[in-house]
C-alpha cells in the first residue's frame, strides 16, 4: 500500500446563514490525495453547504481550509479554481442559450489578437473530453443537451481548468442507470489519473461501489469517518439519521371507495410543443394514498400544475369530486376541496416577508370567519395561526414572526397547516418532505396516513423510493410523461422493481396500465 | 394630409431622422451592453444629462473639444460608477437607483448650470465647442444619397462604427462572452470564477461612455448650448429600443430608427398647423405603442409555438 | 437580543447615517458654491420656522407630496414599478381644472365633484401602464415614464386651446369659479381642507392594507405573486385594483392642491411631486401611517431651499440633488447589511450555545 498524503483538510467549519440557520457547526473534514471519498448526510444536513465554503461560494464564519498541508485563503471560486478545487454543483450551472465550447472555456478562454480563438478553444474542448472519455459535441447548444451530457460538461469544467480536487454535489440524483454507471466507469478512470474526488450522496448502495472512505455529517456536525469496507450500511444509516429508519409507515390496510380525482387522456406540451404528459388516465380514490413515482423532470410538475388549475393542458378532462376543471380558476377548484402542498415551498407556498399568520390564511381570505363585508377579522386571524403553530409544532417565537426567519422543515408545516386546516378532500402533495428534517418528516407523513384514514384522497408525487413505497397504497410510475406501469398494491412492489418502471427499462402491458383507470 | 408625404419623402426629412436618430443609437447600444450583463440601467437618462453638461463645460473651460469630451466621458462613467456601486454592492433596485440618479441629475445640472453662468435655463451665455460636422468624399457628391448621408456629425458616423464595436465586442471577445455568461446565469459564470460583480462593473461602464456620447450629442452637436431637462426622456426611449430589439445590436439599431421616425416627424409637423402639443408628445405615444405592438407580436408568436 | 430588536436597531441606525449624510452634503454644497454660506444655512435650516406663514408653506408643501407618496406605496406593494404617480397628480390637477371651470354647482358639492373627477382622471391614467403590462407584459416602468409626457402634453394643449385666458401672455388658464375652491383652515397661512384629506388617506390606506381582504391580497401579491396565483388569489385582478387606487389617490391630490393653492392652472410642465413622492414612500418604509411625517420633512427641506435661494446665491436645485442622494442610500438594501448580520450571527450563536443540540432536535419535534 502506498502512503497516503492529505489533499485536503477543514477545521473547525461554522457556519450561519443570514437568516440564524446554522447549517455547519465546527466539522472536521479530511481527504487524502487520489481516494473518493464520500461525504454523507441527510437532506438538509449541511454537505452542500460546506462544499461550497470549500469552493468559495460561501464565507465561512469560523474555522480554516488546508491545502496540501497549507492554511489557504478562500475567498471566491477562483482562489478555489486556483488551489486546484472544482465543483460540479447538485443543480448546474451552465449557460443554456451558449454552446458547449463556450460554457467550457469561460473565464479561460483562448484569445488571438482581441477576439478568442475559436479553433483553438475547439481543439482544447476535443482532446480533454477524449483523454477522459467525456464525449459531447462541442458546438451543440447546452440547452439541447440531456442531463447526462450537461453532467459530463460539467466534470469537463473543472478538468480543463485544470483542477485536481473535484467535488461533485449529488451527481446520480438526475441520472439514469445507465448513464451513473458510465459515470462511475469515468469518475474511477480519473482516480486511476491520480485525481482527488469527493462524492456527495446519500445512497448507500452507491458509496459501497464506489467510495474508499466517507465522512458523515448531521445536522451540521461531523459524525464520523471510516472505510467504506470496514462498516456496514446500517451503521451509516444509523449515524446519518440518528436512529433506526423506520422505512414502514405504520398504517392500516387501505379501504379506498368513490372516484376522487378521475384524470383521461390527459395530454400536456410545454412551451416549446414538446409533449410533457402524454395521454394519461387514472383514478385516485377516496380514502387512498395514491403515489406517483417516477425520477424528477418525468411530467410529475405538469401533471400536479394541471390538477390544481395552475397549468394548462392540451386535451383530455380532468375531474375533482365530480367537477370538471377545464377553465376553472384555482380559487374555484380550491373550493372544490382540494388542497395543494407545493413541490418548491419556497417558490410557491409562502409569502416569505408575511407573517405565519398571514400565511396559513391565505386560501381562506374569502371564507366568512376571516373576512366580514371584505374586513378582516384580525383576532380571529391571530386565534387562527396561534392554533395552528401548536396544532402543527411549529417552533416559533410567535405566530407574527416572518414565515423566512423559519428553518426549512417548519416552513413546510406552516404550509401543512394551511393546507390540511382548509378541510380538503383531495390533498396534492408534492415532495412533501423534502429537505425537511427528520423529525418534521416523520410529522408530515403521519398527517398524510391520517388525512388518509379519515377518508380523503392523498395524491402524493416523490422522487424518494422509500417514501413513495412506504406512504402509497396504490401507485403509477411515470417515465417521460407516460404510465409505465401501475400497482394497485404498493406494498407489493420492491425498490429494484419499482426502478426499472422508473428509468423506463420495463413498461407493463397496456391493459395492465388501464387497470389504473378503475372503470 | 398629402403635405405631409411631400415632408416625409423630403430629403431634409431623411437628413433630420438621421440627425434625431443618433443619440438613441448611441445610448441603445449603450443599453443592449448593460442588458446583456443583466442590468437594466434606469439611470440612463440622468447620465446623458449630465454628461451634456459637463461636456460643454469641459470645453468652455477647457478652450477646446477634446477637454469638453474627456470631461464629458468622465462625468458619464462616474454617474454610471454611481449607479453600479448601489446598485451591485449596496443592492439598491434598479428602478429607485436609476430614478435617484435621474433626480440628482436633473437637480445638479441646473444646480452647476446657474454657478457656472449665473442662469438656470440654458448655456447659451458661455462659449462652447461642438462637435465637426463632416462631409464624406465621394459619397457626398452622390445626389439625394449624398444629401442625406453625408455632412452629418461626426458622432453620427462614430455610432455606425460602435454598432460594428459592440457587435465585435459582445460576440467575438472574451469579455463579450463573460457579459453575456453573466447576464444569462450569474451563478455558472461565478462558479468558473467569474467576478460577476466586476464584469457588470464594467458593463454599466461601457454603457455610461455611450450614454455619455449620446448626452453630448445633445449639447454640442444637435443644438450648441446646454439646456436644462434637454434629454427629455431620451434615455428611456432608448431603454424601449433597446427592450424592442431584444437587446441584439442591429435589432436594437432598427428600433432606435422606428423611434426617431417619430421624433424627426414631429420636428417637420411642427411646421404644419397641428397643436404644437400633440407634436410634442408624438415620441413619448409612439414609444408606448413600439413597445405595445413589439409585445402583442411577442405574445402571439409564443402563443403560436404552443399549438 | 432577538430579530424584531436587531432590525429595529439597524434600522435607526440607517436613518441616522442618511440623515447625517444628507445634512453633510448640504453643509457641504453650500460652503463650496456659496460666497455667503452661513446666510445660506441658516436660512434652509432655520428659515422655515420663522413665521407662521413659513410653518404654513411647510405644510402646503407636505399635502401633495403625501398623496402622491401613498400612491407610490400602493403601487409598489402591488409588486409593479409604475411610476404613473406623477401623471395621474398632473392629470387630476386638469381634470379638476376642468370641472372647476365649466361645472355650475353649490359650493360643498362643487369642489367634492371636481376632487373626485380628479380622482377619476387619475385613476384611468395608472391603469392604462398596469393594463398593458397584464395583458402583453410591456415593462411597465418605460411605459409609465412615457405615459407621463404624453399627459403633461395633454393638459397643457387642453388649458391652452380649450380653457386658456386670452389676456395673460403667459399659459393662463381662466379662473376657477369660486365656488370650487378648498376653503383656508389656518388664518394666516394656505393650509387648506387638502390636508386634512391627506391625513384622512394616510389612515383610511393604511386600514385598507391592513384590514381589509383586497389589501392583505394586494399584500400577498407584491410579496410573492406566484403564491398569490397558487393560494387562489386573483393576482391579475388585485394588482389593477391597487392601481386603480394609487391612481385615484394621486388624482385626489393633483384636484386638491389645485383647488386649494391655485386660482387658475399656470402649470407649463408637470411639478414632480410624483417623483418625490418616491423619496417619500422609501422614508416612511412604505408604511402610510408614516407618511405624513416623512412628507412635512421633505416639504421642510423644500420651504427651506426656496427660502435659502430667495435669501442667499445658492440655488434652489439643492434640495433635487439631496433628494437623489437620499433616494440611493434609502434604496441601498445592504447598507448596514454586514452589521445587521454580525448582530443575528451572534444571536444565533448564543442561543445555539444555550441549549444542547439533542434539546433543539427534541423542540423540533415538539416533544
Ligand atoms: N442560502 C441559504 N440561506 C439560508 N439557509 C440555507 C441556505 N442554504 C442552505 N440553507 C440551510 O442550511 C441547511 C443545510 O443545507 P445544505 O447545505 O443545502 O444541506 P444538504 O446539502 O446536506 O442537503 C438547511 O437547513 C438549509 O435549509
Ligand atoms: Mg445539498
Amino acid at each position: 500500500m502506498t502512503e497516503t498524503q492529505e489533499a485536503l483538510r477543514l477545521e473547525g467549519i461554522t457556519k450561519v446563514y443570514p437568516n440564524g440557520v446554522i447549517a455547519n457547526k465546527d466539522i472536521n473534514f479530511s481527504v487524502n490525495v487520489g481516494e473518493i471519498h464520500a461525504l454523507s448526510g441527510e437532506n438538509g444536513a449541511g454537505k452542500t453547504t460546506l462544499m461550497k465554503i470549500l469552493f468559495g461560494e460561501e464565507k465561512p464564519t469560523a474555522g480554516e481550509i488546508f491545502i496540501d498541508g497549507d492554511k489557504v485563503n478562500i475567498q471566491n471560486p477562483s482562489d478555489a479554481i486556483r488551489l486546484g478545487i472544482g465543483l460540479v454543483h447538485q443543480h448546474f450551472m451552465l449557460v443554456p442559450s451558449l454552446t458547449v465550447t463556450e460554457n467550457l472555456i469561460l473565464g479561460i478562454e483562448p484569445v488571438k489578437g482581441l477576439r478568442i480563438d475559436e479553433r483553438k478553444a475547439r481543439d482544447q474542448v476535443s482532446e480533454i473530453s477524449k483523454k477522459y472519455h467525456l464525449i459531447v459535441d462541442p458546438d451543440a447548444k447546452i440547452q439541447d443537451l440531456t442531463v447526462g451530457q450537461k453532467q459530463k460538461v460539467e466534470i469537463l469544467k473543472t478538468l480543463l481548468r485544470g483542477v485536481r480536487i473535484l467535488i461533485l454535489d449529488e451527481p446520480t440524483a438526475v441520472l439514469t442507470p445507465q448513464e451513473t454507471k458510465e459515470l462511475f466507469y469515468e469518475l474511477k478512470l480519473l482516480r486511476s489519473a491520480g485525481y482527488t474526488i469527493i462524492f456527495i450522496s446519500h445512497k448507500l448502495n452507491e458509496v459501497k461501489e464506489l467510495c474508499d472512505r466517507i465522512t458523515i455529517i448531521r445536522h451540521g456536525q461531523t459524525m464520523g469517518v471510516f472505510d467504506v469496507s470496514s462498516v456496514s450500511e446500517e451503521e451509516i444509516s444509523r449515524l446519518m439519521v440518528g436512529r433506526a429508519v423506520k422505512l414502514k409507515v405504520e398504517k392500516e390496510a387501505a379501504n379506498p371507495g368513490a372516484a376522487a380525482i378521475r384524470v383521461r387522456g390527459l395530454t400536456i406540451l410545454d412551451d416549446s410543443g414538446k409533449p410533457k404528459v402524454k395521454n394519461v388516465s387514472f383514478t385516485a380514490r377516496r380514502g387512498e394514498i395514491f403515489g406517483v413515482a417516477g425520477v424528477e423532470g418525468n411530467g410529475q410538475s405538469q401533471l400536479t400544475d394541471a390538477i390544481t388549475g395552475l397549468g394548462g393542458y392540451q386535451s383530455g378532462s380532468i375531474e375533482i369530486n365530480g367537477l370538471n376543471i377545464s377553465g376553472k380558476s384555482v380559487r374555484e377548484i380550491r373550493e372544490h376541496k382540494l388542497s395543494h402542498i407545493p413541490e418548491d415551498r419556497m417558490k410557491t407556498g409562502i409569502a416569505p416577508r408575511l407573517s405565519i399568520e398571514n400565511n396559513v390564511i391565505a386560501d381562506k381570505i374569502f371564507r366568512k370567519d376571516f373576512n366580514r363585508f371584505g374586513f378582516l377579522n384580525l383576532s380571529k386571524i391571530a386565534a387562527y395561526g396561534l392554533e395552528m403553530v401548536n396544532r402543527f409544532r411549529v417552533s416559533c417565537k410567535s405566530a407574527q414572526v416572518h414565515i423566512n426567519s423559519l428553518s426549512g422543515g417548519n416552513i413546510q408545516k406552516v404550509v401543512l397547516a394551511r393546507e390540511l386546516s382548509s378541510d380538503p378532500d383531495v390533498i396534492i402533495a408534492n415532495q412533501p418532505t423534502r429537505g425537511v428534517d427528520v423529525g418534521a418528516t416523520e410529522f408530515i407523513r403521519q398527517e398524510l396516513v391520517g388525512m388518509r384514514n379519515q377518508g380523503k384522497t392523498v395524491f402524493l408525487i416523490s422522487s424518494d423510493l422509500g417514501e413513495i413505497l412506504g406512504l402509497s397504497d396504490s401507485l403509477i410510475v411515470l417515465y417521460e410523461g407516460e404510465i409505465t406501469a401501475y400497482f394497485p398494491d404498493a406494498s407489493s412492489v420492491t425498490e429494484e422493481e419499482l426502478g426499472r418502471y422508473m428509468l423506463g427499462v420495463e413498461k407493463q402491458s397496456d391493459a395492465e396500465i388501464r387497470r389504473a383507470v378503475h372503470e | 394630409m398629402p403635405a405631409i408625404f411631400s415632408y416625409i419623402f423630403s430629403v431634409d426629412f431623411f437628413f433630420m431622422w438621421i440627425r434625431v436618430a443618433t443619440p438613441i443609437i448611441l445610448v441603445a447600444l449603450g443599453a443592449v451592453v448593460c442588458e446583456r450583463s443583466g442590468v437594466v440601467n434606469l439611470g440612463l437618462e440622468g447620465t446623458m444629462l449630465i454628461a451634456a453638461l459637463f461636456g460643454v463645460l469641459g470645453s468652455y473651460f477647457g478652450k477646446g473639444l477634446l477637454p469638453g469630451f474627456l470631461l464629458g466621458i468622465a462625468s458619464a462613467l462616474v454617474v454610471s460608477l454611481l449607479f453600479a456601486f448601489f446598485h451591485l454592492v449596496l443592492k439598491a433596485n434598479n428602478v429607485l437607483c436609476g430614478t435617484a440618479i435621474n433626480t440628482l441629475a436633473a437637480g445638479l445640472t441646473v444646480f452647476v448650470l446657474q454657478m457656472v453662468t449665473g442662469e438656470k435655463g440654458t448655456s447659451a451665455s458661455i462659449k462652447s465647442y461642438s462637435y465637426p460636422e463632416v462631409n464624406i468624399p465621394i459619397l457626398k457628391d452622390i445626389p439625394i444619397l449624398g444629401e442625406i448621408l453625408s455632412g452629418h456629425n461626426l458622432l453620427t458616423y462614430l455610432a455606425i462604427v460602435l454598432l460594428f464595436v459592440v457587435m465585435f465586442l459582445l460576440f467575438k471577445t472574451p469579455l463579450g462572452l463573460r457579459i453575456r455568461a453573466v447576464g444569462e446565469n450569474p451563478h455558472a459564470a461565478e462558479s468558473v470564477g467569474i467576478p460577476v460583480v466586476r464584469i457588470r462593473f464594467i458593463a454599466i461602464s461601457i454603457c455610461g461612455a455611450l450614454a455619455g456620447l449620446g448626452g453630448m450629442y445633445l449639447s454640442m452637436a444637435y443644438l450648441p448650448i446646454f439646456a436644462r431637462d434637454m434629454t427629455a426622456g431620451r434615455g428611456f426611449i432608448s431603454l424601449a429600443a433597446c427592450a424592442m430589439g431584444r437587446a441584439n445590436p442591429i435589432g436594437v439599431f432598427v428600433s432606435a430608427l422606428v423611434f426617431a421616425f417619430f421624433d424627426g416627424l414631429s420636428n417637420i409637423l411642427q411646421v404644419l398647423r397641428i397643436p404644437a402639443e400633440f407634436v410634442q408628445m408624438m415620441p413619448y405615444a409612439a414609444t408606448i405603442l413600439g413597445l405595445t405592438i413589439y409585445s402583442i407580436h411577442r405574445a402571439h408568436s409564443l402563443q403560436r409555438k404552443h399549438s | 437580543m432577538n430579530e424584531k430588536r436587531i432590525n429595529l436597531l439597524v434600522d435607526l441606525a440607517r436613518v441616522g447615517i442618511i440623515i447625517s449624510i444628507t445634512l453633510a452634503l448640504v453643509f457641504l454644497i453650500v460652503f463650496l458654491a456659496s460666497q455667503e454660506p452661513f446666510v445660506a444655512i441658516y436660512s434652509f435650516f432655520i428659515g422655515p420656522f420663522t413665521s407662521i406663514r413659513r410653518i404654513g408653506n411647510i405644510v402646503e408643501a407636505g399635502a401633495p407630496l403625501m398623496f402622491t407618496a401613498l400612491a407610490v406605496i400602493i403601487i409598489f406593494r402591488s409588486g409593479l414599478f409604475s411610476m404613473i404617480s406623477e401623471g395621474a397628480f398632473f392629470i387630476g390637477i386638469t381634470g379638476a381644472m376642468i370641472a372647476a371651470i365649466a361645472w355650475r354647482l353649490p359650493f360643498p358639492l362643487h369642489p367634492f365633484g371636481a376632487i373626485l373627477f380628479g380622482g377619476f382622471c387619475g385613476a384611468v391614467a395608472a391603469l392604462i401602464p398596469a393594463l398593458l403590462r397584464m395583458k402583453w407584459s410591456v415593462s411597465e416602468v418605460v411605459t409609465s415614464i412615457m405615459l407621463n409626457y404624453v399627459i403633461q402634453f395633454l393638459s397643457i394643449y387642453l388649458v391652452n386651446y380649450h380653457f386658456r385666458e386670452i389676456s395673460s401672455s403667459s399659459l393662463a388658464s381662466l379662473l376657477l369659479e369660486p365656488t370650487a375652491k378648498l376653503p383656508v383652515i389656518f388664518p394666516g397661512t394656505r393650509i387648506h381642507v387638502g390636508i386634512l384629506i391627506a391625513l384622512a388617506a394616510c389612515i383610511v390606506l393604511y386600514l385598507f392594507l391592513y384590514r381589509t381582504a383586497l389589501g392583505y391580497s394586494i399584500r400577498v401579491v407584491g410579496d410573492n405573486q406566484t403564491f398569490a396565483r397558487y393560494s387562489g388569489i386573483n393576482a391579475a385582478k388585485t394588482m389593477l385594483f391597487a392601481q386603480i387606487i394609487a391612481g385615484f389617490i394621486a388624482g385626489i391630490g393633483g384636484a386638491s392642491e389645485l383647488l386649494g393653492m391655485y386660482t387658475r392652472f399656470k402649470w407649463t410642465s408637470s411639478p414632480g411631486y410624483g417623483w418625490t413622492g418616491i423619496v417619500v414612500a422609501l422614508l416612511a418604509k412604505r408604511n402610510p401611517l408614516l407618511v405624513p411625517i416623512a412628507a412635512l420633512f421633505i416639504g421642510y427641506m423644500n420651504v427651506g431651499a426656496d427660502i435659502m435661494a430667495r435669501s442667499s446665491d445658492v440655488s434652489r436645485e439643492v434640495v433635487d440633488i439631496i433628494q437623489g442622494v437620499m433616494m440611493l442610500l434609502i434604496a441601498a438594501e445592504a447598507l448596514l447589511g454586514g452589521f445587521r448580520q454580525r448582530l443575528i450571527v451572534s444571536a444565533a450563536k448564543l442561543e445555539d450555545s444555550l441549549k444542547s443540540p439533542e434539546i433543539k432536535l427534541k423542540q423540533e419535534k415538539g416533544v
